[in-house]
């Protein structure tokens, strides 16, 4: 089973963090800085396994990570998940939202944090694997975002209508906004050694 | 047309303002993410997240925001939860949302629900109604949304409510619903496995699913099941193979494959199941090989999913029935792991390497130079799986190699739960293979000072033990012991300001008990010693206690010293060091009484304890005539407590659609609160609606009254005495640089490059042998140290989490007396010596020895303190047919007591072991058998029994020096459980010598049920009553109701009576009331109510899972009816 999912930055700033047991907040929180110490130190030519620390429930437990140029992703499993197997599923995870936000920066991930859930949850619900197909998770996803619009058009089906006239007048809304250090894009994901 | 423009035109300026107004809201994302980042100190960004929610705060309770700028809000707090702040008036929030919203609002709503709220977080309950309105949605996406919240944080007791709905999905149309209501219900099967029973034919409904994502979903309902019971579904072992031919064969679509590899998640599960179906079945392991060997041809493609395959696959291959072909192409696929350049191989080859060695320990000879260089990988985790690979293949012979080269590693790791691992890893090998004395004390000291504070207990314990029981030769012991005083007054000679506390009670120990055998050491010098030990100001007062005991032991004919150490002790701050100064003050004075006392050099076997504390008895009736209140037990206090409470409604409950809302009791005798009950429904609804209003404001407002009434007090009738943390747990300074200069082992020589003599050194004794008893596990030269059978040990110093092991520091002088006082009562005649607290004086006071008694369980005590632990002679009886029937064997008092049938456990060509169970009063008796099936005698027969779930309150007859030919041995446990849990196993073996020096071991397992540890409860309707309204876990469910004789309700509640050992109270019309309880003290009460054709059932409990337990054995009970 799969205990939790963390993706936090090289600076061990939290990015996403879900829990499938129940700790208490501090505990989380702990969990979530004592698993960046102890990924951030390692180097990139080892291995991406580790012993899980005493807070995240002893030796049965491991972390299993992967670091994409600025963000690390660390699921923590019991035993009885295969370590190469949900190696691959992050790869598969990152490829989604690589395809679902169209080149995935550490930005979607803040600003689109319902949208990234959703997907996660199509691919483990109570820390099980619910689907590894790359496929099925974005038609689920965007079968909900379509149902989403298609709401959103009924309510206010004008609105599209007058899209085009609302963007001439309004003041030009900014499309990449540039916050210091962290929109650093993502360079095409480097497919693991 | 114009009329379209012009409506649009009119529409324009509203649809102008919200879309503003949702730009600026997430806007506000922007904003505070962007200033957060801006910010460089940890402080400002606390003080800004405040801003912003209290800003937040203010908004979502304005009536004015929208659900739009609500679902903003929600995104936003959801944010401030991930960096650690609390959001908590949000929460409630986030139901409303699930509640009211769109599909849109809806869906964060439920996520903000499933990331704030855990299971049993109490506004759960205002979220049952939105869920079961969205499960029987025809929207999908609103269905989807119940389904996954159900999974991730419904609690046990909400599960009822929404079960029907969850099974009604199985059947549902769309695959996605399938599969997500079958994830839901093996979630529900992990928190309540007897709620979901009856569904075990829709399993496998799903699992012959036509969609394959649902058949996969399935498979994870069928691990967990066939880990707990394989034998039970070796029928579906046919499909598993079929489903995994045709997967390798590719015949799933094509959507399936992950790098050109058909869906190999799918093939990893099931790999995992068919190596758990086949593990010791020839038969069925049979069925597996051909897909096997095609899964281990197929997966040769480079890509590492292939290897997560192969390593699957390997390990099944090894677990299953061995067939030598597939064994030769595993042992290859793991060659290539462990060869392989890639970190993340070489490392799953090392695991592997680690579990096949075990079968096959050539294995490990083979790659012996990828080992070595293993070991001296940089990444840490490579060596940490090493060092295990090494723990596996340790022999007498290469012993000191590998453990010097897990001390290396020990004093270059910083983490904590690796040095708690290893220190006790070396512990365990330098206990089992030590080569000489000197050798083991060198490395005992390393693993203390070392570990130090972070060790076990066990692990002094055991050592001290060893050190104390010794073995058969008296020589050799004290040879061990003088070492090991030696070796310690050399290291107090020294700086011992930076040992560890744990090693410096361990040495005063020594020092103490031993220092007598050196007799060219003066007593006086280890006198000093041992005070400039306590003048120290970084020994704790735990410590200090200990040493103060050593120097009460060899204070004899230091008169002066003494007296001097105990005056400037008598005014300490410490209460219990003064007490021991008295003492020791006391006792130097005195020789005579310090002879009698603390006999020295007296062995561990002669002390007896008198457990029922006679000698206190005058003082008890002389505090009793005096008007002092006579002493009750804390379980009677605690039933006295719930007696007084006055209120106890059950004010928070919610409406269960199905088996509550039916209760609509009016009898009198009933045990239920009618007036709550039949408001119940409607209570909860008011709840919610006061709740969905936006102006309760839940946080900040402290929950004083509960289910059971008012909270503090309750907490202060269940936690009979506060318990401290022992003061010791302080990380030793400088216990590194200790290690290296006071142990001054030869520096491993790995700049020489020598690998090869490493290897030699590392792997000796494996190849000698033949390949199955290569390992020196079970066949090895008897381990050095032979420690006598001990099956109370662990159980005492581990599991017994609020016992011994929780002792406070103020309670510390009492922990030898009381120690010994209980162990005295557990076990029988088997003499007290576990616990190698010093010796001090007995008659510590009764009030402490009190206050530790009842730190235990209030279970256990209630038993232990009554006189109905057995004491008896160990019996070895003779039979000369061993053919007749076991249950003859029975000691005499025992064949009138209800008892099972005799099980085989298990046999070898000398001996059989057998078991049967005894229904005692106070304890489930499991008596072993053991037979001598052969014509000559077996000698040192010793019986342990492991079982972590349940307590061993006695046991006797597990050692026997010979087992003559053809005769039987009887060895009871006296076992008792704490925590029900439906089936517990057991595990054990009999270990004995058939040529002396030879020892074979012959392990048994077996399981027991919550029903055998099950006593009738007799109590009148009236006591009933009382004891009903103070429970508090209860369960409610329908059972089915026996139809086929007379009264219903009676035959049912008789058949139950019969199976499970339950007390009738009274029947009332359609309404019966049963009571029985727990061995351990614990009562379960049973309401049951005809309601139609099925038996409304109701139990209660004072722990939360025995209700369950009961229930399931009830449920199985009707079903075999």
């Amino acid at each position: 089973m799969i205990k939790a999912i963390l993706i936090f930055n090289n600076h061990g700033k939290p990015r996403l963090s879900k829990f499938y047991e129940h700790y208490t907040e501090d505990t989380e929180q702990q969990i979530i800085r004592e698993t960046f110490h102890l990924v951030s130190k390692r180097d990139e030519n080892v291995c991406n396994f580790l012993e899980g620390g005493l807070l995240i429930g002893g030796s049965d437990n491991k972390l299993i990570y992967r670091h994409y140029a600025t963000l690390y992703f660390v699921f923590c499993v019991d035993s009885s998940e295969s370590e190469l197997g949900i190696l691959d599923l992050i790869q598969v995870f990152v490829e989604t939202l690589d395809k679902c936000f169209e080149n995935v920066c550490e930005l979607d991930l803040i600003f689109h944090m319902d949208k990234v859930h959703n997907i996660l949850a199509e691919m483990v619900m109570g820390g099980m694997v619910l689907e590894t197909n790359m496929s099925e998770i974005i038609t689920q996803a965007e079968a909900q975002s379509k149902m989403e619009k298609s709401e959103a058009g009924i309510a206010g089906a004008p609105a599209r209508a007058v899209s085009a006239v609302k963007n001439m007048n309004l003041p030009e809304m900014p499309k990449n906004i540039n916050i210091g250090d962290i929109s650093i894009k993502v360079p095409n994901l480097p497919s693991f050694k | 047309m114009s009329d379209v423009v012009e409506k649009t035109l009119t529409a324009l300026p509203s649809l102008f303002d919200s879309q503003t107004g949702a730009a600026k809201i997430s806007n506000r994302l922007k904003q505070l993410i962007k200033s957060i980042t801006e910010l460089t100190s940890k402080h400002d960004e606390e003080s800004l997240i405040k801003q912003e929610l209290s800003a937040m705060k203010e908004q979502v309770s304005a009536p004015s925001t929208s659900m739009k700028q609500m679902r903003e809000i929600m995104v936003r707090s959801m944010y401030c939860e991930m960096l650690g702040y609390d959001a908590s008036f949000s929460y409630i929030h986030a139901i409303k949302l699930a509640q009211q919203g769109g599909v849109m609002e809806k869906r964060v709503g439920y996520l903000a629900v499933s990331l704030f709220l855990s299971e049993g977080h109490e506004l759960l309950l205002l979220l049952v109604n939105t869920v079961l309105k969205d499960l029987q949605s025809t929207n999908l996406i609103e269905a989807c949304m119940a389904l996954t919240v159900v999974a991730q944080v419904f609690p046990k007791d909400m599960i009822p409510a929404v079960l029907p709905l969850v099974e009604d999905k199985l059947s549902h149309p769309k695959e996605i619903i399938r599969r997500k209501a079958v994830l839901a219900l093996y979630k529900f099967y992990l928190i309540a496995p007897n709620q979901v029973q009856h569904i075990h034919a829709k399993f496998r409904k799903a699992l012959c699913d036509k969609d394959p994502g649902v058949m996969t979903s399935s498979l994870h309902i069928y691990l967990q099941l066939i880990q707990e019971s394989p034998d039970a579904y070796k029928d579906l072992t046919g499909s598993f193979v079929t489903i995994l031919k045709q997967v390798v064969g590719g015949k799933l679509p094509l959507d399936f494959n992950y790098h050109s590899v058909p869906a190999p998640w799918l093939q990893i599960q099931l790999l995992r199941i068919l190596s758990l179906l086949g593990r010791d079945d020839q038969s069925t392991s049979e069925l597996m090989y051909e897909v096997l060997d095609e899964s281990l041809r197929r997966a040769e493609m480079n890509h590492n999913i292939t290897y997560a395959i192969l390593f699957e696959c390997v390990k099944a291959v090894y677990t299953i029935h061995p067939k030598a072909e597939l064994l030769e192409k595993a042992a290859r696929c793991i060659g290539n792991f462990v060869l392989s350049p890639k970190i993340n191989l070489k490392y799953l080859g090392l695991k592997a390497l680690t579990y096949v060695v075990q079968h096959d320990a050539k294995l490990a000879l083979q790659h012996q130079m990828t080992i070595i260089e293993c070991l001296d990988h940089s990444d840490f985790t490579i060596k940490r799986e090493t060092l295990e690979l090494l723990f596996r293949i340790t022999n007498a012979q290469n012993v000191s190699v590998i453990v010097e080269k897990m001390l290396d590693f020990l004093r270059s790791c910083s983490d904590e739960h690796t040095i708690i691992h290893l220190a006790g890893k070396v512990a365990e090998l330098a206990e089992k293979f030590a080569p000489d004395n000197s050798w083991f004390i060198q490395t005992m000291n390393d693993v203390f000072s070392i570990g130090g504070d972070l060790l076990q207990q066990d692990i002094s314990n055991n050592f001290l033990r060893l050190l104390a029981e010794g073995s058969e030769s008296k020589e050799e012991d004290d040879q061990l012991r003088l070492y090991a005083v030696d070796s310690y007054l050399t290291l107090l000679n020294g700086d011992a300001s930076h040992l560890p506390q744990r090693f410096i009670q361990v040495m005063s120990w020594v020092v103490g008990e031993y220092s007598h055998l050196q007799e060219c050491v003066d007593q006086s010098e280890v006198i000093r010693l041992l005070m400039k030990l306590l003048e120290q100001k970084s020994v704790s007062s735990e410590t200090r206690v200990w040493i103060l005991s050593a120097l009460t032991k060899i204070s004899d004919g230091q008169t002066d010293l003494i007296l001097e150490l105990a005056e400037s002790i008598s005014s300490s701050q410490d209460t219990i060091l003064r007490q021991q100064a008295h003492e020791l003050r006391h006792l130097s004075l005195d020789s005579k009484l310090h002879e009698w006392v603390l006999p020295r050099g007296a062995a561990w076997d002669d002390m007896e304890v008198d457990s029922s504390l006679s000698f206190l008895d005058g003082f008890v009736s002389e505090a009793l005539a005096a008007g002092a209140a006579p002493y009750k037990p804390p379980h009677q206090r605690q039933e006295e407590l719930c007696e007084q409470r006055a209120l106890n409604l059950e004010p928070y409950s919610f409406s269960l659609p199905v088996s509550l809302s039916s209760c609509s009791i009016t009898d009198r005798h009933s045990p239920t609160l009618l007036s709550v009950s039949s408001g119940l429904s409607g209570n909860s609804t008011e709840l919610s609606q006061k709740a969905g209003a936006s102006t309760l404001i839940l946080e900040g407002v402290k929950r004083v009254w509960g289910k059971d009434g008012y909270l503090p007090q309750k907490e202060t009738a269940v936690t009979a005495s506060p318990v401290d943390e022992p003061s010791a747990a302080v990380q030793p300074v400088g216990q590194q640089e200790a290690a290296e200069r006071l142990e001054p082992q030869p520096e491993p020589s790995t700049q020489t490059n020598d690998k090869q003599q490493l290897a030699s050194s590392l792997f000796v004794g494996l190849s000698t042998q033949s390949s199955t008893s290569l390992l020196g596990k079970s066949e090895a030269p008897p381990p050095r140290f032979r420690k006598k059978p001990r099956p109370h040990g662990s159980s005492l110093s581990s599991s017994s989490s609020s016992g011994t092991s929780e002792k406070s520091s103020s309670s510390r002088t009492s922990h030898n007396t009381t120690d010994s006082f209980l162990y005295g009562s557990l076990l029988e005649e088997e003499p007290a010596g576990f616990d190698h607290t010093p010796k001090s004086i007995t008659a510590n006071g009764l009030g402490q020895n009190k206050d530790v008694k009842e730190d235990r369980r209030t279970n256990t005590s209630q038993i232990l303190g009554s006189d109905m632990v057995i004491v008896r002679p160990n019996t070895i009886q003779h039979n000369p047919s061993t053919s007749s029937d076991l249950t003859t064997l029975l000691p005499a008092d025992l064949k009138d007591l209800p008892h099972s049938d005799v099980i085989s456990l298990t046999s070898d060509p000398s001996l059989s072991v057998s078991s049967c169970r005894v229904f005692r009063d106070e304890a489930l008796l499991l008596v072993i058998f053991i037979s001598n099936s052969t014509e000559t005698d077996i000698r040192d027969v010793a019986v342990q029994l492991n079982c972590d779930q349940l307590e061993t309150v006695s046991l006797r007859g597990n050692i026997v020096d010979c087992l003559e030919g053809r005769s039987v041995s009887v060895c009871h446990y006296a076992l008792l459980m704490d925590d029900p849990h439906t089936n517990v196993s057991f595990t054990g073996s009999v270990s004995y010598q058939i040529q002396p020096g030879h020892t074979n071991t012959l392990s048994f397992s077996g399981t027991l049920s919550t029903a055998d540890f099950i006593r009738p409860l007799v109590v009148t309707t009236d006591e009933y009553g009382k004891l009903w309204l103070s429970l508090s876990h209860d369960v409610k469910q329908n059972l089915k109701l026996l139809t086929d004789a007379g009264d219903p309700l009676q035959t049912t509640l008789n058949a139950l009576k019969d199976t499970l050992q339950l007390h009738i109270v009274d029947i009332i019309g359609s309404e019966g009331i049963v009571a029985c309880r727990l061995l351990s003290g614990a009562p379960c009460l049973l309401h049951c109510r005809v309601n139609g054709s099925a038996l409304a059932m109701w139990l209660r409990s004072p722990l939360p899972a025995l209700p369950d337990c009961i229930l399931y054995h009830c449920q199985r009970a009707l079903a075999q009816h």
